[in-house]
């Protein structure tokens, strides 16, 4: 992983893998997005409202995946001091901000025609409200400085902190006795979800995790180029 | 130790001989929690079921407005530099600062809030509960309150900042606080609210210390 510290050969690599990551990206949401609603069958229960959850699911899950690479770039970046791994998690801040806030809008869509109220404070909801917040903080924390190594160490401190988020919002449908459902698909003995609803997730899961890719190496590259830029006119 | 205690009464002295701190953590929980009265109404029955809240709420952003002092002025005057010169651990260190800050903040907030919960009627069944609460959970807020401290160190608007990165963090120290206290109000079982409570405060004992350490160290390069 280390050899891919280096800027030159990060913008080599990530420029060849770029295309094919969003091109992986348009085709697997295409046939999930397919699949998601022409393919799997309306429930039994909620009908065809049960859809969001193709949408709400994956951006459920590549928050928390969102900030467990942020993390994990902040603590490479501050026992390795690589700058590449500061700069991937800061790019990865927002667009981890946003799967989240998709995710509070997607579930907040789906709760009022189902559980028949807009938000709930179960403990499923706040833990990912406070994902959210330390989102926003860790991009807050990083822009507060005017050196701007500073803010970078400082915010990776903060994500390593907010790691301990992560193990509650994912026990907390086990843990507290919430309206949220529990988990059925990453579960012991195999997903309890219908396969004609199973595949179409997955599909879309993994076109959502392109299309993350996709989005984190445009941003690293243009955190990059804004580094050079800067470079060369003041020489820093 | 001795560094310890020497760093905590020293903090205890700054604290008392600059004088008004305390005091104001004080007046503005006392003041804060008076408002609610005025913005919900003189009702009994309603002040009685929002008191348990409302006194948690208050006592933390009282806990929060107090945290800038807990490095700032060290900061700014070079004595942290000085001080992490010193051959005690820094982790030591952030606890001694820690225990000050406990000392005239949360201590305070934990002797009054009874005073202030008698104005909100809370039931007195409560009493109890409230007080073993808070002297677990304002610990908590202290430490946790440090590491935000120590980040947002030397940064713009430091103290909009810090309530950004503190307050979620804050949130479950909140629920078990405020449960805890509500259940004994109500009669039932606080005992499992209180023991969250204290691993909670275990947890953070354990691990605030090290991150606060981390985040002033990276300030002070």
């Amino acid at each position: 992983m280390l050899r891919f510290a280096n800027p030159a050969r990060f913008m080599r690599l990530s420029a060849v893998l770029l295309p094919w990551c969003a091109a992986a990206a348009a085709v697997f949401v295409a046939i999930g997005l397919y699949g998601a609603l022409f393919v799997a069958p309306p429930d039994y229960q909620q009908g065809e409202a049960v859809k969001i959850m193709y949408v709400h699911v994956p951006s459920a899950w590549m928050a928390s995946l969102i900030y467990a690479v942020m993390a994990l770039a902040s603590a490479v970046a501050l026992i390795w001091r690589h700058p590449v791994a500061h700069i991937a998690a800061e790019s990865a801040a927002p667009i981890g901000a946003g799967f989240t806030f998709v995710c509070l809008v997607s579930g907040s869509l789906w709760g009022e025609p189902m559980w028949g109220t807009w938000w709930v404070w179960d403990a499923r909801l706040t833990s990912v409200l406070v994902l959210f917040f330390l989102y926003l903080g860790f991009i807050a924390l990083a822009n507060a400085f005017d050196d701007r190594t500073r803010g970078s160490r400082a915010a990776a401190i903060l994500a390593i902190v907010g790691v301990i988020n992560l193990p509650i919002i994912k026990f907390s449908v086990d843990w507290w006795n919430t309206l949220h459902q529990k988990a059925s698909v990453f579960v012991m003995g195999g997903p309890t979800i219908a396969t004609s609803m199973l595949w179409p997730l997955l599909v879309m899961a993994t076109g959502f995790l392109f299309f993350f890719a996709t989005l984190l190496m445009l941003r690293m590259r243009a955190a990059l180029l804004r580094a050079k830029v800067r470079a060369l006119r003041f020489g820093m | 130790m001795s560094a310890f205690t020497a760093l905590l009464t020293r903090d205890l002295r700054l604290a008392f001989r600059q004088g008004g701190d305390v005091a104001n953590v004080v007046a503005f929980f006392a003041l804060a929690v008076i408002l609610f009265p005025f913005g919900v109404g003189p009702d009994p029955d309603l002040l009685a079921r929002i008191s348990a809240g409302v006194l948690w709420v208050t006592a933390l952003l009282a806990a929060l407005l107090s945290l800038e002092r807990l490095f700032e002025a060290d900061y700014h005057d070079g004595s942290l530099e000085a001080l992490s010169l010193m051959p005690v651990p820094l982790e030591i260190q952030v606890l001694a600062k820690c225990t000050a800050h406990w000392l005239t903040t949360g201590l305070p907030l934990t002797i009054v809030a009874p005073v202030l919960a008698l104005v909100l009627h809370f039931d007195v069944a409560g009493y109890p509960a409230l007080i073993a609460a808070l002297l677990l959970g304002t610990p908590v807020l202290s430490l946790i309150g440090a590491i935000g401290a120590a980040l947002t160190l030397g940064a713009r608007r430091a103290g909009v900042l810090l309530s950004l990165l503190v307050l979620p963090l804050y949130i479950p120290v909140l629920i078990f606080g405020v449960a805890a206290s509500e259940a004994a109000a109500l009669g039932l079982q606080s005992r499992p609210h209180l023991l969250l409570l204290a691993a909670l405060l275990a947890t953070s004992l354990a691990l605030a210390p090290w991150a606060a350490a981390a985040a002033l160290r990276q300030a002070l390069e």
